[in-house]
C-alpha cells in the first residue's frame, strides 16, 4: 500500500501536463513576442538597445517552450536541474568563446 | 489495461522517474553543448570572411520570420497531439500530429528554399567562413528536423493503424515532443543570433 502510495506521488511529480487552454496561450504569446522581435529589428531608434532587448525576449521565448510545452515547469525537478545545468554550461561556452574572441581581437589591433 | 501497459513501460525505478525520458533529458542537454559549439564557432566567424557575400547582404528576416512562426505553431500542434492521446481523443491525436509533420515539412520546405537562393546569391560551403559556419549550423538544425519528422511519421502511422493506447502512446509521443521542442527552442536562439542580430 506504502509502495503504491510512493508510486503514485512519483507519477504526478513526473506526469503533470498544462491544459489545452494554457498551450494556447503560450502559442499566441510566443506569435507576438516573435512579432515585437521582427519589428525591434527594424527600428533604427531602438539600434542601442536592441541586442539585450532581443536576447531578453528569445530568452523569454525558450522559458516559455521549455516550461510549458516540455513541461518543465510541472514534471520532476531532477530533469530540470539536468537540462538547466548543461545549457547553462553551453551558453557559458559560447559567450566565453565570444568574449575570448573581441579580447584577442582588440590584442591584435 | 491501460495501468497494466503503464507498468509494462515503466517499471519501478529506484528515483521513481521513467528512465526513458531521465536519459532523454540528458541526450538533449548534450545537444545543448552540441548546437552551443556550432553557434559560437558562427559567431566568431561571421565578420571574419574577407570576400562576399556577408550576412547584411543575403540574410531575409521576413521569410524567415514566416518560418520560424511555422516551426513554432508546430510545437502547439504536437502538445495539442500529446493533449488528444492523453484524453483518449483519438481524433485529436491524429490531427496534431499530422499538422506537426506538415508544418515541419513546411519549415524544411523554407530552409530548403533559402538554401538555393543563397548558392544562386553565391554563397556556400566553400565560399567564406560565414558560409562555412553558417550552412553547418542550419544544416544541422534542418537534419533534427528532418529525424522528428521521421519519429513523428511512424508514431503517426502507429496510431493511425493500431488501436491508440493512451499510456503507451502518451509517452512515445511526449518523448518525441520533447526532441520536436528542443529543435524549436535551438531555432529561437538561431533565429535572434544569426538572422535578427546579423
Amino acid at each position: 500500500m506504502a509502495q503504491e502510495t510512493h508510486q503514485v506521488e512519483h507519477a504526478h511529480a513526473e506526469g503533470g501536463h498544462a491544459s489545452l487552454r494554457t498551450y494556447v496561450i503560450v502559442g499566441v504569446i510566443l506569435t507576438i513576442v516573435t512579432a515585437i522581435e521582427v519589428a525591434i529589428s527594424y527600428i533604427p531608434a531602438l539600434e542601442s538597445v536592441e541586442v539585450p532587448l532581443l536576447l531578453a525576449l528569445s530568452f523569454g521565448k525558450f522559458m516559455l517552450v521549455v516550461l510549458f510545452y516540455m513541461h518543465l515547469k510541472f514534471d520532476s525537478k531532477i530533469f530540470s536541474r539536468v537540462f538547466y545545468a548543461l545549457t547553462l554550461l553551453a551558453a557559458l561556452l559560447v559567450s566565453g568563446l565570444l568574449l575570448f574572441h573581441v579580447v584577442l581581437g582588440e590584442y591584435r589591433t | 489495461m491501460a495501468q497494466t501497459d503503464a507498468h509494462a513501460l515503466h517499471p519501478p525505478t529506484s528515483t521513481g522517474l521513467n528512465t526513458w525520458k531521465l536519459g532523454f533529458w540528458v541526450f538533449l542537454s548534450s545537444e545543448t553543448l552540441f548546437f552551443g559549439s556550432f553557434i559560437s564557432t558562427y559567431m566568431v566567424y561571421k565578420a571574419s570572411s574577407v570576400v562576399g557575400p556577408f550576412p547584411t547582404d543575403i540574410l531575409d528576416i521576413p521569410l524567415t520570420s514566416i518560418s520560424t512562426f511555422v516551426l513554432l505553431m508546430s510545437s502547439l500542434a504536437v502538445v495539442t497531439g500529446l493533449d488528444g492521446i492523453q484524453k483518449g481523443n483519438r481524433k485529436q491525436a491524429l490531427w496534431g500530429l499530422a499538422a506537426t509533420i506538415l508544418l515541419g515539412a513546411g519549415f524544411l520546405g523554407f530552409q530548403a528554399y533559402e538554401f538555393t537562393h543563397f548558392y544562386h546569391a553565391g554563397l556556400t560551403l566553400q565560399t567564406n567562413l560565414f558560409g562555412s559556419s553558417f550552412f553547418i549550423l542550419t544544416g544541422f538544425h534542418g537534419a533534427h528536423v528532418s529525424i522528428g519528422i521521421i519519429w513523428l511519421f511512424i508514431l503517426f502511422m502507429d496510431i493511425l493503424r493500431g488501436p491508440m493506447v493512451p499510456a503507451k502512446h502518451a509517452l512515445q509521443v511526449e518523448v518525441a515532443g520533447l526532441y520536436w521542442h528542443f529543435v524549436d527552442i535551438v531555432w529561437i536562439v538561431i533565429f535572434t543570433l544569426i538572422y535578427l542580430l546579423a
